[in-house]
């Protein structure tokens, strides 16, 4: 203590510097400048693929421009709700340094809604959906606009092991009885998605689509016909009471699934990925995997099995839309999707590619599922307002085992009830 | 007053200064932020319909049997597992204090749990109970089939415990440095006048350590109502274990719904301040040291 006079005079001087510093440090903000000659650099966010195809496209495409652009990649996390997060925070902030955006077949309504994305118009349009199945249109359309071009789809088979079942169920309820007629100890399991996350959401979409109702008939509108939803619940009740539940019913997802069918169980509705997991970790059960369509509700009706995959859409906020429309119709050219398929066993989603000997080698003996399954499949609810239809689904059904499948009633009317109020944004989810 | 010491009361003004105008702009102005955000309707996927609403979006938090859920689920996760930190830590602080040989080593190897990041404590936690990977299972006394995260207490009790394993060594620390505060002669005098070891900790140790584990205590506290790693890795919400930190997440990152998520940060903001005021005025912590009688 007790420094002189002299020593407190000059502190100002000291203080200032500091503020100024400090100021400096909040105002400054990082805008990288890339101007000068060469391509453009157009950034390119989508998820990860183990395989190594969105590498690979990009480089391609970067190639194939001739010079006007180059494609950089941002990759995601692979869980979709991390994903959207990740992008939803900087599309919300109007980041300019988003160019092609990688989004899950759920996103396009709340995107374009938002006016994050721009629409797909005239020539551009045509080359995106030239042949695509109709239910991925679909999902990237909002509004009678396209809003992103397909790049990859996805579906859930049944598969099962040929040496416990002969003939595939073609309904939930007959292969809940075939499975608990197996038994537990003999691989009388089926392992399904039923945590609660969007996967779970998947899982009940399909059972209602396939019991020839919807969840939605309009972005604001609910469906939810009585009828086949109490039907659709039924079966989702039974399944999770009767011994042919896993034990971790409630905490399950696509991994914990495959690991399932892998050590012994001989039901299982999974993504494609599940066979190449099999070939790997499991050869011997992968030696006794079938696959058939996903199950039925009623019998006698076809399944609506669920859809997955990509669409790119192009930021509102890009300085470089044009060349980003170009660039993804490079990456989205046949071509490109069947690179996709090869490398990452990801299905194309154009109908016309599964005659390809590549797709047929990704999917051996059942390419033609494959696409039969996109053709038919029921998507989940096009509305801005999907995660909080989404998470409604999850908060009304999960977990499973509250579903009495003697007495749907409170859980049908619980149901209708969230939907219609998280299709309104209303209260807490 | 003289000219020296104005001068330099007005030189620690202006040292505090920079510090002062930091914490308004990264403390003060996001809390005002959030609190006007929380009385309008707003929610980024809807830019068109955003404005003032008044304090509906409260009434909606307050109205709803979730948010009295996930406010039951953050108390009784914070009650539980402070009460079990804290008995645990004042044995872990008597120990480190009574130490005779390797003090550092034993005090360095206590802390390491609280250097790990919460996240990764989280998955490991959860790895190890997981019912198709992890080892628990496969323990004596304990189902194999257990699904630890596929109920509500069960999910309950592993947070508990990986919220503990990695808080507990905090608590002792805070605890330790009250210990050694306490004069060794007391304990002297109290052996001779032939008091037994729980007296000289019930009337000695604890009464002399009130000001340290108040402060513990408080801190813990805050800390444990706003729970939110743990739970987003192990169960993220799901058979009814959402803590308020998780709901205003779904609302504000998931929803993107700006006005209602703010509303319940707010209300959690409020809470926070409900405990401190309650352990500082209620229970009378002081400082350390000013509260002995």
């Amino acid at each position: 203590m007790g420094g002189g006079g002299g020593t407190a005079r000059k502190r100002p001087g000291l203080f200032v510097l500091l503020s100024a510093a400090i100021l400096a440090g909040l105002g400054f903000t990082g805008c990288g400048g890339d101007d000068g000659g060469g391509p453009v650099e157009l950034k390119w966010f989508i998820a990860i693929q183990p395989g190594g195809s969105i590498q690979k496209v990009a480089e391609t495409c970067s190639k194939e421009s001739g010079g006007k652009y180059k494609i950089a990649l941002e990759l995601l996390p692979t869980d979709a709700s991390q994903q959207r997060e990740q992008l939803v925070r900087r599309l919300g902030a109007e980041d300019p340094s988003i160019d092609l955006i990688g989004m899950d077949v759920v996103w396009t309504a709340e995107f374009a809604n938002a006016g994050w994305i721009r629409p797909w118009k005239g020539a551009d349009a045509r080359a995106a959906t030239k042949g695509v199945f109709p239910p991925v249109v679909e999902t990237a359309s909002f509004d009678g606009e396209l809003y992103g071009a397909p790049f990859n789809s996805n579906t859930q088979l049944l598969w099962y092991r040929t040496d416990l079942v002969d003939k595939p169920p073609e309904t939930w309820n007959q292969m809940i009885e075939m499975a608990e007629k197996l038994g537990r100890g003999d691989g009388g399991t089926i392992q399904l998605q039923a945590n609660r996350y969007e996967g779970f959401t998947v899982w009940a979409n399909a059972m209602i689509e396939s019991a020839g109702t919807q969840v939605l008939s309009g972005p604001t509108s609910v469906e939810l016909k009585e009828k086949p939803t109490s039907v659709a619940l039924e079966s989702m009740g039974r399944l999770s009471r009767s011994s042919a539940a896993p034990t971790n019913l409630t905490t399950s997802d696509e991994d914990t699934a495959r690991l399932g069918f892998e050590t012994g169980s001989a039901f299982m509705v999974n993504y494609t990925f599940a066979y190449g997991s099999a070939k790997e970790n499991a050869p011997k059960v992968a030696e006794n995997m079938g696959a058939a369509r996903y199950p039925g509700i009623v019998e006698g009706r076809e399944s609506k099995p669920p859809l997955g995959g990509f669409n790119l859409g192009i930021s509102s906020y890009s300085k470089n839309a044009d060349l980003a429309y170009e660039a993804a119709n490079c990456l989205t050219a046949p071509a490109q999707q069947l690179v996709v398929t090869e490398l990452d066993g990801l299905a194309p989603a154009r109908a016309d590619l599964y005659d390809d000997p590549k797709v047929k080698e990704a999917f051996p003996g059942f390419a033609d599922l494959v696409r039969e399954s996109i053709r038919s499949a029921g998507p989940r609810p096009v509305t801005p307002a999907y995660q909080d239809v989404s998470l409604s689904i999850q908060s009304a059904l999960h977990p499973p085992t509250k579903i009495d499948p003697d007495d749907v009633g409170p859980s049908y009317d619980e149901l209708k009830d969230k939907v219609e109020k998280g299709v309104k944004r209303e209260g807490l989810l | 007053m003289s000219d020296r010491s104005k001068s330099e009361r007005r030189l620690g003004w202006l040292l505090c200064a920079p510090a002062a105008i930091a914490m308004l702009a990264v403390t003060a102005y996001p809390i005002g932020y959030a609190l006007v955000l929380s009385l309008q309707q707003i929610d980024l996927r809807f830019p068109d319909e955003s404005g003032f609403i008044g304090l509906a979006n409260y009434k909606a938090v307050l109205t709803s049997e979730l948010w009295w859920t996930d406010v039951f689920n953050t108390v009784f996760l914070s009650v539980i597992s402070v009460t079990i930190e804290l008995a645990l830590g004042m044995a872990i602080a008597l120990i480190m204090h009574r130490a005779i040989f390797g003090r550092g080593l034993v005090r360095t190897s206590v802390l390491i749990p609280y250097g790990i990041v919460t996240v990764v404590a989280a998955f490991s936690w959860q790895f190890a109970f997981a019912p198709d990977t992890g080892f628990v299972n496969q323990l004596p006394l304990i189902s194999d089939d257990m699904d630890w995260f596929g109920d509500r207490f069960s999910a309950f009790a592993v947070i508990i415990m990986a919220e503990v394993w990695k808080t507990t060594p905090f608590m002792a620390l805070l605890l330790l440095a009250g210990l050694t505060t306490i004069d060794d002669g007391l304990y002297a005098a109290a052996k001779v006048d032939g008091a037994t070891a729980w007296q000289r900790f019930v009337r000695i140790t604890l009464p002399l350590m009130k000001p340290a584990i108040l402060v513990a205590l408080l801190f813990r506290t805050l800390d444990a109502f706003r729970i939110f790693d743990t739970i987003f890795i192990m169960t993220a919400g799901a058979q009814d274990t959402q803590s308020v930190s998780i709901l205003g997440y779904n609302q504000l990152i998931s929803r993107l719904n700006l006005g209602l998520g703010s509303a319940v940060s707010v209300l959690i903001f409020i809470a926070v301040l409900l405990i401190a005021v309650i352990f500082v005025k209620g229970l009378g912590t002081r400082q350390p040291g000013s509260g002995k009688a």
